[in-house]
């Protein structure tokens, strides 16, 4: 297991900034079409993360013209650009599949203050 | 078969390439083996080389064995294999042979003993289909029909539950993505055979050379 540890730091990366899930970032993800290259932002707030070390993943969930869309990026991927912590919030759990539930008002989260 | 040596298998992880895709891969601990024993055609009918790969007390070994790893001068080792390979001149006996045979992006076939499942039924074996779970069914798992009636026995092939895993498999055609030769490293895309841990020969592809 050590050995897959060492293999893994390899292509980490360490120049994200840390969140968690409440917080509202905004993703900076290239998208190739066709030919060209593009930078796509997805903004909204951070539902889960899952998994660990080079594997690990996290979810983003916004309201898009009503809809809910939610989309997952490996967290150590090149194609991730620039990560921004838009807000923080304060949640009580890991997982919040609760805002799933949940529309306009109801879905807000509290920002943190420190 | 051109060039092949001893493993093991670490575990999987997963890469980025170039373009930022991932790909999945499995980690194999490949060497350093050691020339033990050649035959040769004189002698032993055929050509091959014996390799021996991971150091043991030489305690451990019978006697017979240790006069064996004697002769060769090398330590004793706790696995030996042999490969009818091509070319068996360009081996010394002693001779050390390393992850960095291979380079990145050759095709190779990896074999090991495949994870045993114990008794497993037809349909977890054979993939059959299973029967309804209610409305009266009381058949539920079984291998279904064993054939016709009137020639009184079950003709050969027959598939039925029985021991499953523990074989011997070969996966072809796995590319390899990367090698670390300080650490002995093979990473080879898609799944290997066998648990963590377990004893895998990596070799040259059959497939690719066509």
């Amino acid at each position: 297991m050590d050995l897959i540890r060492q293999i893994e730091a390899e292509q980490m990366r360490t120049d994200l900034p840390q969140f968690s899930p409440g917080d509202t970032v905004r993703v900076h993800y290239k998208v190739v079409e066709g030919s060209r290259e593009r930078t796509q932002v997805f903004e909204g707030v951070v539902i889960k993360r899952k998994g660990g070390g080079l594997r690990e993943t996290f979810t983003v969930r916004r309201i898009s013209y009503g809809v809910g869309v939610e989309r997952t990026f490996p967290l150590h991927s090149p194609k991730i650009e620039k990560l921004e912590v838009v807000r923080r919030g304060v949640v009580r759990r890991a997982k919040l599949y609760y805002l799933r539930k949940l529309v306009g008002k109801a879905a807000r989260i509290k920002e943190k203050r420190d | 078969m051109k060039k092949a040596i001893i493993g093991k298998k670490i575990g999987m992880t997963q890469l980025f390439d170039a373009e930022g895709q991932v790909i999945p891969v499995t980690v194999i601990k490949a060497g350093p083996c050691y020339v033990v024993q050649k035959k040769s055609v004189e002698t032993d009918g055929y050509e091959a080389v014996q390799l021996g790969f991971e150091d043991i007390k030489e305690q451990r070994l019978t006697k017979p064995l240790v006069g064996h790893f004697k002769k060769a001068n090398v330590s004793p080792k706790k696995y030996l294999r042999e490969f009818r390979l091509d070319d068996v001149s360009a081996y010394e006996v002693g001779q050390e042979i390393k992850a960095d045979i291979f380079a990145e992006g050759d095709w190779v076939d990896v074999t090991a003993k495949s994870k045993g499942k114990g008794f497993t039924g037809a349909i977890k074996r054979h993939g059959q289909g299973r029967g309804p779970e209610t409305h009266g069914s009381h058949y539920h798992r079984g291998p279904g029909s064993l054939g016709a009636v009137g020639i009184s026995r079950v003709f050969k092939g027959q598939t039925l539950p029985g021991r499953m895993g523990g074989k011997t498999v070969t996966v072809q055609k796995l590319k390899v993505v990367k090698v670390d030769a300080d650490r002995n490293l093979l990473l080879v895309r898609g799944a290997v055979p066998g648990p963590r841990g377990a004893l895998v020969t990596i070799k040259d592809s059959v497939k690719a050379a066509r």
